[in-house]
């Protein structure tokens, strides 16, 4: 393809090829510290093209395709390209991955323990992930945790951090000094805008974690804090994770090894505040 | 090496493993992305097995080969299930395609990636066959009454039925090509030569005889198909070739009136991962289908592919037949 970006993101590494040079260059400035691929051969391959060829000028819509595709994927406008890239890449992930078991979660690591936490889309995970990496912890990721099932740690895979609607105002108050990439207005999740994670995130990516604790956090509620009984997590688990059942045994074993190794909890909150109290409380109390 | 980034690639490297030794970064890259858009990166995996690779494409490959095992496995366990839904009706079931090489432990199905379950049971107990299965829990994938109909009279197969739990098709078989085809294959010999998957099972499941095999693979790619899926499904030829040789094939080919189809398959099959052949142009024309790819994936020719796809619907049924049929699809598709 005509526009190339190369890039190796934890243990995972992507090429992305473009019929446009723009999601190419903001993705070469926003993941400007990342390594390269391993031995020069990435994991996953994504395309960002033209349905047709007059597309890339007329009313440009990027089309995303890769290794693994869904069908009936919707286009977005190029002005969005660098999302267009993200969710490719996501996809590719999502669809392809088999080496770990992927959880839709966000992880933070401390004293070489990981904090998982999981949630639907709105239930601030990210937003917490990213605050918490301003106070001490090193982010390892606000999307997937990277389980792998043969020892049971939890692998970074620190992408760019996916900020939406009213959180892009909190990350953005809250850390002055951060990167972050163009505001993406109208996109089909509301407003988006990317969040760099810091040198330190990058820097110690290839280190694993042993998971410590997981929760549930959900935001929009009096503060609440609950255990999670292991049958519950494990079936919850089961849903957030997008591979548990393409890895098959592998997956059940290193679902069942996790969810009975580590205490869950869910969190209600009502302000990042008071969740960042809540988090440190169950830090310590372990 | 002097392979251009297409599926020509990913032919020779799985003819001769060790070329790959000769790869570069930019070469492998190619490679992997090609093989996954040709579902073969499992065939590749377990092709490669064992020689030498960086690193970072031995863990691609791995989780490539854990991927088809997994899939093995599942495809087992479908066929098992199809096997105890229809063993009371007493009636014969031949797996067909992968499902088959796998359950039979062919070289062909070797990292193969199995979609669906294909079976094959004569026509005359399709309504038992139906009735057993929506009884264990396979429902209808598609509802409109067009297809459906369409399916019944002018199909080789039942419109697909997906199982509610489990999430699979199955696609039940009478014969080998549509009924609307020129060709009329043997239905009842396919069967009558069928050959027991388990000699000591009494009414378990079967596969097709070892000429039958490759001529079902055959049909599937000329008579029938636009070729996609044509790396897949001549390196299928290819293995059973290996293994089964062709003793006894051309006779039974033209038999099933195949004989064209399959001296095709052969040709194309030996020169991609064969010794090679003498090619008419017609030969190479698919060749350059079959082979459509670049180094990101991506399909090309477009206009060979078209008219690929033209051809296909030409072999499947008469014209007039085509023009109604096309016509009906496409009043609904703007209706």
């Amino acid at each position: 393809m005509k526009h190339v970006f190369s890039v190796r993101i934890g243990p995972v590494g992507f090429r992305v090829g473009s019929d446009w040079r723009a999601p190419i260059r903001q993705l070469a400035a926003l993941y400007a510290g990342y390594p390269q691929p391993e031995d020069g051969v990435p994991d996953f391959t994504v395309r960002l093209f033209a349905q047709r060829p007059w597309r890339r000028v007329i009313r440009p819509a990027v089309m995303i395709g890769g290794d693994f595709m869904i069908p009936d994927a919707a286009p977005l406008p190029l002005a969005q390209g660098l999302l267009a890239a993200e969710m490719a890449m996501n996809l590719q992930m999502a669809l392809g991955q088999r080496r770990y078991l992927l959880l839709h979660a966000s992880a933070v690591e401390r004293d070489g323990r990981v904090l998982l936490m999981t949630g639907e889309s709105g239930s601030g995970k990210s937003t917490l992930a990213a605050l918490l990496s301003q106070r001490g912890w090193r982010l390892m990721g606000d999307e997937f945790a990277l389980i792998d099932p043969v020892t049971g740690l939890a692998h970074a895979f620190p992408r760019l951090v996916s900020l939406k609607n009213a959180a892009i105002a909190v990350a953005e108050a809250a850390m002055p000094q951060a990167r972050f990439g163009p505001l993406l207005e109208g996109t089909p999740k509301g407003a988006i805008r990317h969040l760099v994670p810091d040198a330190a995130a990058v820097a110690a990516m290839d280190m694993p974690g042993k998971p410590a604790l997981l929760l549930f956090p959900r935001f929009g509620f009096a503060p609440d804090i609950r255990d999670v009984a292991p049958g519950e997590v494990f079936m919850r688990l089961t849903q957030a994770s997008t591979n548990y059942v393409a890895m098959g045994e592998r997956g059940f074993d290193a679902l069942t090894r996790l969810v009975l190794s580590i205490p869950a909890q869910a969190i209600d909150y009502p302000d990042t505040k008071h969740a960042l109290a809540q988090v440190e409380a169950l830090w310590e109390a372990l | 090496m002097s392979v251009g980034a297409n599926g020509w690639l990913l032919a020779r490297i799985l003819r001769s493993p060790g070329d790959a030794a000769a790869l570069d970064a930019t070469g492998w890259t190619a490679l992997i992305a090609i093989a996954r858009a040709e579902q073969m990166i499992g065939t590749l995996a377990w092709r490669l097995h064992g020689t030498a690779m960086p690193p970072a494409v031995a863990r691609i490959l791995a989780d490539a080969r854990a991927s088809a095992d997994h899939g093995r496995t599942l495809a087992l366990w479908e066929a098992e299930a199809a096997r105890r839904a229809l063993a009371p009706l007493g009636v014969p079931v031949v797996l067909l395609k992968g499902t088959a090489f796998v359950a039979a432990g062919l070289m062909a199905g070797q990292g193969r990636s199995i979609g669906d379950l294909d079976i094959l049971v004569p026509r005359g107990s399709l309504d038992a066959v139906e009735r057993a299965l929506l009884e264990n829990g396979w429902e209808w994938v598609k509802p409109d009454a067009y297809d459906d109909a369409y399916y019944r009279r002018w199909m080789h197969e039942l419109p697909p039925l997906i199982h509610r739990d489990r999430d699979r098709m199955i696609d039940v078989h009478h014969t080998i090509l549509p009924l609307t085809a020129r060709i009329t294959p043997d239905a009842q010999g396919l069967l009558a030569e069928s050959v027991p998957l388990r000699a000591e099972e009494k009414g378990g499941l079967a596969m097709l005889s070892r000429t039958d095999v490759i001529v079902h693979a055959a049909a599937h790619l000329f008579a029938d198909g636009d070729l996609a899926g044509g790396m897949r499904n001549l390196w299928d030829v290819h293995c059973l070739i290996e293994e089964f040789g062709v003793e006894g094939l051309v006779e039974r080919a033209e038999h099933h009136g195949l004989g064209d189809a399959v001296g095709r398959a052969l040709r194309l099959a030996a020169a991609l991962y064969g010794d090679g052949a003498t090619l008419s142009p017609g030969d190479r024309a698919c060749l350059r289908r079959v082979t459509a790819r670049d180094g990101w994936g991506s399909a090309t020719r477009p206009w060979t592919r078209l008219a690929f796809y033209i051809r296909s619907h030409w072999l499947r049924m008469p014209p007039a037949m085509l023009a109604r049929h096309l016509w009906t699809k496409w009043r609904k598709q703007s209706g």
